[in-house]
C-alpha cells in the first residue's frame, strides 16, 4: 500500500535485556493493546512499536506528497473547466493528507524536517505506484478508480490503528478520499458511455498499464511480509496484504464491468469454491525493481521533490524573517 | 539561521513552529482540537489552518495556539489523577433510587 516499503526493513530483532521497570511498562502496554485501547502520543510505548510507527506514517505521508505529481501532471491540461476543479480540489486533498499525517508522525518525536530529509535523500520510500508514468488524460480517471480506491481499501482498516492520532488522521483523509475514487469512476464512465471510439480505446490502455501497479500497492504475498506479523499483533496492521488485495480485485471485477473494460489478465476468473476470484501471477520482480529506486519515474520524481524543497527555500525563510521582525516591533513597542 | 539552504534537516532552526487548531463545527458548538501545523505566524497560521482543516465548510471558526504553549497532565499520572473519581458514584444521577412516579426528575 501507501507503506508498501515497510516489507523492505529487515525483521527486526527485539532487544533481549529490558530493565525490570521496562517489561513491567511492556506488559501494560501489551494488555492495553489486547483490550483494544488507542495509545496515545505521549503513553508509554516499547521503542519498536514507535519506530515501526514513525515509518510507517512517514512513509505514508511522502506517499500523499509525492503522489500529488502524477495528476498534477494534467492539471494544465485538464479537458473542461469542470475537470480541472475537480482535479485541484483532489490533488489539494493530497496535499492535506500528507500534512495530517506528518503531524501524526512528529508526536511520536521525529521532526519535520527530519521526514522531509529523509525523503529527499531517498532514504525514505513511499508507494511503488507514484513511480509510473501519466501517459493520458485516462490515467487521471484511472488514478481515481484504481489507485485511489486500492487506498480506500487499505485505509479504512487504518482508522482502527492502535496508535490513535494516526487513526484519527486516517478518519479524516477516509472521509475526503471517497470523492477521489467517485470523481475517477465517474470520468471514465463519461468517456466509456459518451465518448468516441478513440477515448474508448484510451480508457482501456489506461486501465492495462494501472492494473498490475495497483494490485502491487497491496505489498507483497503475506509469506514474504516479514514485519506483518508484529504489525498485526500491535494493532498496526488489521487485515492482511493478500486479502486486502483479494477485496481489492472482487470489487474491482463488476466495476470493470459496468464501465465496459477489460481487466488485463487472462488468468482472471470466479472460484466457486472460494467465493472469490482467482488472478494470475503478480511480476514481483517488477515491484522489488519500482520500490528499489528503479521504476519509470523514480528519478524524475525525487527531483521533483528535491527542485520544490530547494526553491521554496526562499519562501520558508522569509516567512520566518518577518515573523521574527514583526515580534521584535511588538516587544519594542 | 538559514539552515534551509545547507540542505533538506541541516538543521531544525528554519523549521517553523508547530500549532494546534481548533475548528468550531458551527456555533453553538466548542471549538475541538483537530489537528496540528507548522506556520511562521499567527496570521499564516490561521490562514494555514482554514486550508488545511475546512476544505469542506468543516468549521465557521478556527483557533490556533502555539503547541510549545500547551500545558498539558503527565500520562504517567493518570492513575493517580484521574481513577479515584471511580468510586465517586455519589456524584451521578444514576446513583438515586426514587420512586417510578417521580424517577424523571
Amino acid at each position: 500500500m501507501y507503506t508498501q516499503a515497510m516489507d523492505l526493513a529487515p525483521k527486526e530483532e527485539r532487544k533481549s535485556v529490558q530493565s525490570a521497570d521496562d517489561a513491567q511498562r511492556e506488559a501494560h502496554f501489551e494488555a492495553r493493546i489486547a483490550a483494544g485501547d488507542f495509545i496515545e502520543a505521549k503513553d508509554w510505548m516499547p521503542e519498536h512499536y514507535r519506530k515501526t510507527l514513525v515509518r510507517q506514517i512517514s512513509q505514508h505521508a511522502h506517499s500523499e506528497i509525492v503522489g500529488m505529481l502524477p495528476e498534477g501532471n494534467w492539471i494544465t491540461r485538464a479537458p473542461t473547466l469542470k475537470r480541472k476543479a475537480i482535479l485541484l480540489a483532489k490533488v489539494q486533498d493530497e496535499g492535506g493528507h500528507g500534512l495530517y499525517l506528518y503531524a501524526a508522525a512528529e508526536t511520536l518525536g521525529t521532526s519535520r524536517d527530519q521526514m522531509t530529509a529523509a525523503l529527499l535523500s531517498g532514504k525514505a520510500k513511499y508507494s511503488s505506484i507514484f513511480n509510473y508514468p501519466t501517459l493520458s488524460w485516462a490515467d487521471v480517471g484511472v488514478i481515481g478508480w484504481l489507485v485511489d480506491g486500492a487506498a480506500i481499501m487499505n485505509q479504512v482498516p487504518l482508522t482502527r490503528c492502535s496508535f490513535a492520532p494516526y487513526a484519527r488522521a486516517m478518519v479524516r483523509v477516509c472521509r475526503e478520499e471517497s470523492f477521489h475514487q467517485r470523481q475517477g469512476f465517474e470520468s471514465l464512465l463519461t468517456m466509456m458511455q459518451q465518448g468516441t471510439e478513440a477515448q474508448r480505446a484510451m480508457v482501456q490502455d489506461a486501465v492495462d498499464r494501472w492494473w498490475w501497479p495497483s494490485l502491487m500497492m497491496f505489498g507483497p504475498p503475506d509469506a514474504e511480509s516479514p514485519n506483518s506479523a508484529q504489525s498485526m499483533r500491535w494493532g498496526i496492521k488489521r487485515i492482511s496484504n493478500d486479502e486486502l488485495r483479494q477485496k481489492f480485485v472482487d470489487a474491482c471485477v463488476d466495476q470493470a464491468r459496468v464501465l465496459g473494460v477489460t481487466l488485463p489478465d487472462p488468468d482472471l476468473k470466479w472460484n466457486a469454491e472460494r467465493g472469490a476470484h482467482d488472478i494470475g501471477a503478480i511480476d514481483w520482480a517488477e515491484f522489488w525493481r519500482v520500490v528499489g529506486g528503479d521504476g519509470p519515474c523514480n528519478r524524475e520524481r525525487l527531483a521533483a521533490r528535491n527542485q520544490a524543497w530547494d526553491d521554496g527555500a526562499w519562501v520558508r525563510d522569509a516567512a520566518m524573517a518577518h515573523a521574527r521582525k514583526r515580534a521584535m516591533k511588538e516587544q519594542a513597542a | 539561521m538559514n539552515a534551509s539552504n545547507q540542505g533538506p534537516g541541516a538543521g531544525t532552526t528554519a523549521e517553523w513552529p508547530l500549532w494546534e487548531v481548533f475548528v468550531r463545527a458551527k456555533a453553538g458548538l466548542d471549538h475541538k482540537h483537530c489537528g496540528s501545523l507548522h506556520a511562521p505566524d499567527p496570521k499564516a497560521a490561521i490562514q494555514l489552518a482554514r486550508d488545511v482543516y475546512t476544505r469542506r465548510q468543516e468549521g465557521t471558526s478556527v483557533w490556533v495556539v502555539r503547541s510549545d504553549q500547551i500545558v498539558a497532565s503527565d500520562p504517567a499520572d493518570k492513575a493517580m489523577y484521574f481513577d479515584p473519581m471511580e468510586d465517586k458514584v455519589y456524584r451521578h444521577p444514576t446513583f438515586y433510587e426514587l420512586p417510578e412516579s417521580v424517577n424523571h426528575m
